[in-house]
């Protein structure tokens, strides 16, 4: 009696889930599935011609790919040092590392131009050193690095404190020393979540508009990053098209990320089961 | 699990409820969803607070933003905007009601008060090495940009051209790039210099070089306010609405 009972909450519960399931599948992919069956392939594909639509996505693409190896240079390491070491305030300076991802982007316009502005705190002891960073590409760049890289860090952070602590001591017992550890033990047991911070980050970078509007500005080829020209040509009258496009674009390459990553982890972890 | 059911119910009849009272409250004619240029948010927020037929709930950016998302199905109850073409082809198209013309507005030039560029007339923005920044081409304070400089002779026209840094979505991002030094020069309205506070400095452009500077407002298709929209824009014409914009520096319409 009372076995049946529980059976049947579970049911209940069961058909819930999957109402809830099919709702958030829907509500989540209507959205993206409409910006491919809004216009006709032929459309979105001429449409892609236009020299502005050409530039946005190519200085994308070349911003995106520095912001990511900048956070994958630095980032790694200082992961590292987080995962593996227990200190005072390591709570504080993990918060700290997390607040860009939760900041909206505007606020990170602000405060970018706040510190590296040419009023900023350091900015004139930046310009002074002859790099100018707002209205260039540059700044795209620090722009996409400052919000993308919590990203990368915590996904990174996270898969370094899995591994099992012993697999590291036991390097450095046959005498390697901590660079090689980290290069050759931790880096490739991390791969996993290493490669799946960085589809986050370079997703988020690739997206990234507030921040660079306002801190970078918007010009063909140097600012107007990809989702800056949407912006500009859904603002126009007849550029929704063109706009649709672009988005299109961002889409795949999104969902090429997530997918390539997601092999890659597969292998990974079949390839670690096998030995 | 039933904690949390509860929360989010809880929470869900609070946002639905939160919407829902939106339309009986706010004084006597309920809310007045206003899109307008951002280069009227000063003189539209004064003009709320002095306006009683409607609570307004205003929705400042570009015009050609704003139109975008009309033509995307967006109604708000009022729509206002720093030209008179983009609402003359909303109401072409039925989108909204007939437009009318109900101020003006001057071009200028707007330095950093410290600017260090040397910036004194529009033949000096032509200058090699001036950072300029302007609104991009199809929101309003850059199409005419755009036609001051087609007035100029061609090297002039070319060497400003060659100094535009940046394309931004609204004039109040102009002046942000220049509040902040970011750049050495913008085109915007002679309304927005003083917004600005002590940071920014006026250059007047010759008469001749004008552009003729006209906002143009209509209530929306399908608006859920019609009659507070009309009154609304009837006040702009002629009453508080024309008062506040006449305070804020604008012009009567050209």
């Amino acid at each position: 009696m009372r076995a049946r009972r529980v059976g049947a909450r579970r049911s209940v519960f069961a058909l819930f889930a999957l109402l809830a399931l099919t709702l958030v599948l829907s509500f989540l992919t209507v959205p993206v599935i409409s910006v491919f069956t809004n216009t006709s392939p032929g459309e979105l594909v001429s449409s892609l011609g236009e020299s502005s639509a050409r530039d946005a996505l190519w200085l994308s693409f070349r911003t995106s790919l520095i912001a990511l190896l900048i956070i994958v240079v630095v980032g790694t390491p200082s992961a590292y040092l987080l995962a593996t070491r227990s200190f005072r305030g390591r709570s504080v300076v993990m918060t700290l590392i997390e607040l860009p991802l939760v900041m909206p982007p505007a606020v990170a316009g602000i405060a970018l131009l706040a510190a590296f502005g040419p009023r900023g705190i350091i900015g004139g002891a930046i310009e002074d050193s002859g790099i100018q960073l707002v209205l260039e590409t540059t700044g795209v760049i620090v722009a996409l690095t400052f919000v993308a890289s919590p990203f990368f860090l915590r996904q990174a952070q996270a898969a370094f404190s899995a591994i099992d602590p012993s697999l590291l001591d036991a390097s450095r017992t046959l005498g390697s020393g901590e660079g090689r550890t980290f290069l050759r033990v931790a880096v490739p047991s991390a791969r996993a979540g290493l490669s799946a911070g960085l589809a986050l980050a370079w997703g988020r970078a690739l997206g990234e508009f507030g921040a660079t509007l306002m801190f970078a500005g918007s010009f063909q080829g140097v600012t107007q990053t990809a989702p800056l020209a949407i912006f500009e040509q859904f603002t126009s009258e007849d550029g929704f098209t063109t706009a649709l496009a672009l988005s299109a674009v961002l889409i795949a390459a999104s969902g090429a990320i997530l997918l390539a990553v997601k092999l890659l982890a597969g292998s990974r972890t079949l390839a670690s089961r096998g030995t | 699990m039933i904690p949390l059911l509860v929360f989010v119910g809880v929470l869900a009849a609070l946002g639905l409820s939160a919407c829902g009272s939106d339309d009986e409250s706010g004084g006597s004619g309920g809310d007045l969803l206003v899109s307008a240029a951002s280069s009227l948010q000063d003189a539209f927020d004064a003009y709320g607070e002095r306006f009683d037929a409607a609570e307004i709930k205003p929705s400042y950016a570009g015009s050609d933003e704003l139109a975008a998302q009309i033509r995307n199905g967006l109604t708000p109850d009022v729509y206002a905007a720093a030209e008179t073409d983009l609402p003359q082809r909303l109401f072409e198209d039925g989108l909204v009601g007939e437009p009318v013309v109900f101020a003006g507005n001057r071009l200028v030039i707007a330095v950093p008060a410290d600017g260090d560029a040397g910036i004194e007339s529009i033949e000096d923005v032509a200058k090699p090495g001036v950072d300029l920044v302007i609104g991009a081409m199809d929101v309003p304070v850059g199409a005419y940009t755009l036609e001051v400089l087609d007035k100029l002779p061609a090297a002039q026209h070319e060497g400003i051209l060659a100094n535009v840094r940046s394309e931004e979505p609204e004039v109040s991002a102009v002046i942000g790039k220049l509040t902040q030094g970011a750049a050495d020069a913008g085109f915007v309205y002679a309304t927005d210099v003083p917004s600005a506070g002590d940071d920014l400095r006026t250059i007047a452009l010759p008469d001749e070089l004008q552009p003729e500077v006209a906002y143009g407002a209509a209530v929306v298709s399908g608006a859920s306010n019609p009659q507070a929209a009309r009154e609304f824009i009837d006040g702009l014409v002629e009453g508080p609405g024309q008062e506040a914009l006449r305070d804020a520096g604008f012009l009567p319409p050209p």
